[in-house]
């Protein structure tokens, strides 16, 4: 790995860690533990648009394990774990069609982020009542992936990295 | 617009979102509060009669009925957003805490029906 890839690492989990905490600090109702807006997804869009897959992949973990061991806890990991590899496989895969532009990508995988957790979710208490929750999570989840696919779209664009 | 794809991928999920809303929507007044640990229900209570329940025991979680909504309002699970998500008094609604698996429901009269023989039979 060269000292510049380090670098452009480095720089990217900064900003996950960043994103993540202003994530906190917005007050929205958490009914399920790990469910948020998904803002971090911001540096996994542009590592997918612009390092190699590998490093999305990495960011994406990465900022997994820091949110949950940093704001969290070791609970709600698996849930967002869940949620982020769900996500990017739906990102990756969008993508690869080449008919969808950063925004659309950015929206399927914020989609498919809560669907990951909702699903764990399900699973974990073996009930289906999680799903009442879920139309909200739809929404806030468009909306959120809405607003980081043009936030993305223009540092795919600009960022010189 | 280059990418006609994206209009699907934003008004997919916002159609699955208005369905979704249209058929879990509350069901009318609630009636009971039934409790469920790991999907084995553990207990069901009048919405209309205050109580306080202990659900659990080295794992627990406070249940307070009261004037016709319940609410956790204490429980020992780390995250406390079964806590935070307050009061809840409409059919559908629930308190969910995932650390302990746990499952606060209310339910109308004529809802779960099914469950009421299985779980011990309430006329
Ligand atoms: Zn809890």
């Amino acid at each position: 790995m060269s000292a510049r890839t380090v670098a452009r690492f480095a720089l990217l989990t900064a900003l996950a860690m960043v994103l993540s905490w202003v994530e906190v600090l917005l007050p929205l109702p958490t009914i399920i533990p790990g469910v948020k807006l998904g803002l971090t997804n911001l540096v996994v869009l542009f590592a997918l648009y612009r390092l190699e897959t590998r490093s999305a992949w990495c960011l994406s973990i990465l900022r997994v394990l820091l949110v949950a061991f940093t704001f969290g806890n070791a609970f709600s990991l698996w849930y967002s774990l869940a949620g982020a590899i769900l996500s990017l496989l739906v990102m990756m895969a969008l993508k690869a069609t080449g008919k969808f532009s950063v925004t659309g990508v950015s929206v399927a995988g914020a989609v498919c982020h809560n669907l990951g957790q909702i699903l764990v979710a399900m699973a974990v208490l073996r009930s289906a009542a999680v799903a009442y929750y879920y139309p909200a999570l739809l929404l806030s989840g468009t909306v959120a992936g809405i607003c980081v696919g043009l936030a993305g779209a223009v540092l795919v664009r600009r960022i010189p990295l | 617009m280059k990418h006609r794809c994206d209009l699907l991928v934003i008004l997919l999920p916002l159609l699955a979102a208005g369905l979704l809303f249209l058929l879990l929507r509350p069901s009318g007044a609630g009636q009971y509060v039934l409790v469920t640990v790991d999907g084995a229900e553990v207990g069901r209570y009048p919405l209309h009669e205050d109580r306080t329940v202990t659900i659990g025991e080295a794992d627990y979680n406070i249940l307070e009925i009261r004037d016709g909504s319940a609410a956790v309002t204490d429980a020992n699970c780390g995250d406390h957003t079964c806590v935070r998500t307050g009061q809840i008094r409409r059919a559908g609604e629930t308190i969910i805490c995932l650390p302990h698996r746990l499952v606060v429901k209310i339910i109308g009269g004529g809802e779960g029906t099914v469950d009421a023989v299985s779980g011990g039979g309430i006329a």
